[in-house]
């Protein structure tokens, strides 16, 4: 277990200064920082004076050999904008990203299983068909169009729910979350549905079609034959063993998930990090840049990790290294 | 004694009955909230829009690009070189602090130490104090363009920044990319404080109680303002009732938002020209006027305005908007594709010729589409065109460059002058003196740049006009650059929330004056 660990440890640190690198090295073709930092009419010279204050005229390894050295010191760097650590302004809004992800794993957990279940059951009933029907528009539509969509149906036209932004927070334990209040959850419904809406259909597909196949298994056929309770056989037999390519998906899907954040929080303005990623592009904060690609780095290691970990809870005969 | 009694009387009173004129919460939504709180930062709209809200200008711009008196009640010219300012008496800064001529020298003198503001400045040679309440402004030669740069001059209160901030440094310090005291805290004089800044998401503004200003109508106690990216959640916003007032309202929503009851619309014709640049440098034909004359007729503005900008702006055949000085009535968008066709004949290039152009595709309001249009008005006088749009972000260090043959570039003066632009836009480059730094075409007319700096030390409004005006003109007759629209301005607000009057083409709404009804 320990050598499991200290592998994933030594994969992590690699996975990050491959990232750092490669953040590093396209940030020239991001564009110049200093557009964003000066008024249209500051002179040339003006402008060369703050880039050399800046660093920015410094050779690539100079400049990266600088960054590595104080990021082994966990300093990301000073986001532009924010004239903070970047490290600290994307900890910052990390649990709003995650609040996010969490509403909306709820929605495609709660309804994926039961319908994936209920449709490879039933496979020719009416409402099986209609939910495979929605989910391939669920698929097909962008997220960006089902949010704007959400929006002026339930905003706009109902006025239900607010059109966007985090509701009230409260601080639990130094952390900021929106999750205990009344006014948070009915500004969490509709970002974690269009968040949701991408995922839903996949999880739903899946779930039908590992179930249907184990459904004709040998082991389930000798079940029937054994005469074990219906309910028995799909939930505890059936369900056990679809659920392991589930898993594994779905730990992928949950680095796909926070990508895809970056276009939810976009359009409901979420005081997320994907928001602030896009705000980071749009105003070339490279520091800000990095830090989030290597933060994102990071979850996507983490939550593989669990994944394995799970998976050896679930499947006996799957085996960490390390692990006699 | 008895005065004093009766002053905290009616004071008293006076309390009860700002309170009771329904003391208002705005709601607003914004494209972008201000990136720092030290007005000296950055010259850019978010700033002007903050430093407005918190600090107040000794001169501001009125509607009808007149000035009106604020923290400087009159002034007078003293002589040629000097201007004296009268300054108000009995302003208080949010600090509690007494406003006085000490304070006008601080910022005057920090402001000459911005990379952005300098420039502004670089004009006036001296400050002095004759007493605390009266200043003059002193320049090297005259210069007519005083008044226009003072709207620029934000008394910052000077014990307030004086000092060591908790890192040791200068409480005035102006840095601009870092945390700095300045760009944390603020005490102006403004109707506003800043009472909470959580920086991209909320910034909130309460009135300030002690505001010298008793004759504004404004009743808002309390300001949140959002920044919201993405324009139609901006306006799904406004439509579901989240916010009260939202700027800028993009083209395509301005019927839907028109035609809903309890929103208003309110447009104005902006100052902001959007313009193409020939480089004469990269392509030879562009040397010759005719050639670029022969552009200039090939493109239909009106036919951009309607189509692409939605009626949305105004077509252009000049730099200087209406109210401009240098703003020639005379001059008329010129299309008329046959003696276009016929100029490129007798250049020369009856069969055209191929050009590389490159725009932004985020930075003005369909900028990537009116490149586009322009792309194929150029192709049926057989000029074919390569164009590449970019985000800004990597737009400017092309343009820098001068990597095209065609570029597009929007400008809005400062100074609310039309020499602003003649400056930056058309004036023979020139890397030692700055002139001509976003000149991407090479244009160069000595005569043109004579004039132009004889109009910046001619005090008398009246020559100034004439000289600029002949300027427009010979820049129209030479086609020194493909003139397109002044992009419109556009806000919306809840019926109730009486934004007109306060609104204005440099878009700083004023919103301490802002009355919202119940």
């Amino acid at each position: 277990m320990i050598a499991f660990f200290i592998k994933r440890l030594a994969q992590a640190v690699l996975v990050m200064f491959v990232i750092s690198l490669i953040s590093f090295s396209i940030q020239d073709n991001l564009g110049d920082p200093l557009q964003e930092m000066v008024g249209q009419s500051v002179s040339e010279a003006e402008r060369q004076a703050l880039r050399d204050e800046l660093g920015l005229n410094d050779p690539f390894l100079v400049q990266y050999g600088r960054f590595v050295k104080n990021a082994l010191q966990g300093d990301l760097g000073t986001s532009y904008f924010f004239k903070e650590p970047a490290l600290e302004v994307i900890l910052n809004k990390l649990p709003a990203t995650l609040e996010l992800v969490f509403g909306a794993s709820l929605i495609i957990i709660g309804l994926s299983v039961p319908l994936g279940v209920y449709s490879a059951i039933n496979p020719h009933s009416w409402f099986s068909k209609v939910v495979m029907g929605i989910s391939i528009v669920g698929i097909s539509v962008p997220v960006f169009l089902t949010a704007i969509g959400l929006i002026y149906f339930f905003s706009i036209e109902m006025g239900l729910m607010p059109s966007y932004g985090r509701g009230d927070t409260v601080e639990v334990l130094g952390l900021e979350t929106s999750l205990l209040t009344a006014d948070g959850w009915s500004h969490l419904v509709l970002p974690a549905v269009s968040l949701a809406s991408i995922m839903l259909p996949l999880f739903i597909r899946l779930i039908r079609a590992e179930m249907m196949e184990v459904l004709q298994s040998e082991y389930v056929k000798f079940a029937w034959a054994k005469g074990l309770m219906t309910r028995r056989i799909y939930f505890l037999h059936a369900l056990k063993n679809t659920m392991l390519p589930v898993i594994t998906v779905g730990g992928v899907q949950i680095g796909t998930m926070v990508a895809y954040t970056i276009l939810t929080e976009t359009v409901f303005q979420w005081p997320g990090m994907g928001f602030l990623f896009l705000e980071a592009v749009n105003r070339v904060d490279t520091p800000l840049i990095v830090a989030y690609l290597i933060v994102v780095g990071a979850i996507f290691v983490i939550t593989n990790t669990i994944v394995d970990l799970i998976y050896g809870l679930v499947n006996p005969t799957v085996k960490l290294a390390g692990k006699k | 004694m008895k005065k004093n009694v009766s002053l905290l009387a009616s004071a008293v009173i006076s309390l009860g009955l700002v309170a009771s004129a329904n003391a208002a919460t705005l709601k607003m939504a914004y494209d972008a909230d201000p990136v720092s709180l030290d007005p000296h930062e950055q010259l850019s709209g978010g700033t002007l829009q903050l430093s407005h809200m918190t600090f107040d200008p000794l001169v501001r711009w009125d509607k009808k690009l007149g000035f009106e008196p604020r923290l400087a009640e009159k002034w007078e010219r003293v002589d040629p070189l000097t201007m004296r300012f009268h300054l108000r008496k009995g302003v208080k800064f949010h600090s509690g602090n007494d406003f006085t001529a000490k304070d006008v020298v601080f910022t005057f003198d920090r402001l000459r130490n911005s990379p952005d503001f300098k420039g502004i400045f670089a004009p006036f040679s001296e400050l002095k104090v004759v007493d605390d309440y009266t200043i003059d402004l002193k320049t090297e030669k005259p210069f007519p363009l005083v008044l226009n740069n003072v709207t620029y001059l934000f008394p910052m209160d000077s014990k307030f920044y004086s000092g060591n901030d908790a890192n040791g440094e200068p409480k005035d310090k102006l840095v601009k990319h870092g945390n700095s005291f300045a760009s944390r805290q603020l005490s102006g004089t403004g109707p506003f404080t800043v009472s909470y800044r959580e920086q991209g998401v909320r910034v909130e503004f309460s009135r300030y109680g002690n505001y010298w200003d008793e004759k504004s109508p404004g009743n808002v106690d309390k300001i949140v303002l959002t920044p919201i990216k993405e324009a139609p959640t901006r306006v799904a916003a406004l439509l579901a009732g989240d916010v009260d007032f939202i700027a800028p309202v993009p083209p395509t929503d301005h019927k839907r938002i028109a035609q809903k009851d309890g929103i208003d619309l309110i447009t104005m014709g902006g100052t902001r020209i959007i313009t193409f640049q020939m480089n004469q440098e990269r392509v030879e034909a562009f040397k010759d006027a005719r050639v670029r004359q022969a552009i200039a007729y090939a493109i239909n503005q009106q036919g951009i305005v309607k189509k692409i900008m939605k009626g949305f702006a105004t077509p252009a055949a000049q730099m200087s908007p209406w109210g401009y000085l240098g703003h020639n009535e005379a001059l008329k968008p010129r299309y008329d594709l046959k003696k276009a066709k016929q100029l490129m004949k007798e250049a020369g290039y009856e069969n055209g010729f191929s050009i590389t152009m490159m725009a932004p595709n985020n930075r003005y309001v369909n900028d990537e589409k009116i490149a586009q249009a322009v792309a194929s008005m150029l192709a049926k006088i057989g000029i074919k065109v390569d164009l590449k749009t970019l985000p800004k972000a990597q737009y400017w260090g092309e343009f820098d460059a001068r990597a095209a043959d065609m570029m597009m570039i929007g400008w809005h003066a400062d100074t609310e002058d039309s020499n602003n632009f003649f400056e930056f836009l058309t004036a023979c480059p020139d890397t030692e003196t700055g002139l001509g730094q976003y000149n991407s075409g090479n244009y160069c007319n000595p005569e043109a740049d004579k004039l132009m700096h004889q109009a910046n030390s001619e005090t008398s409004p009246k020559k100034r006009a004439a000289m600029m005006q002949q300027i427009e003109t010979m820049l129209y007759n030479d086609a020194a650059f493909i003139p397109l629209h002044w992009q419109n301005l556009a806000w919306a607000a809840k019926s109730n929330v009486k934004a007109e009057p306060v609104l204005n083409v440099m878009d700083f709404p004023y919103l301490g004056d802002l009355v919202v009804e119940d």
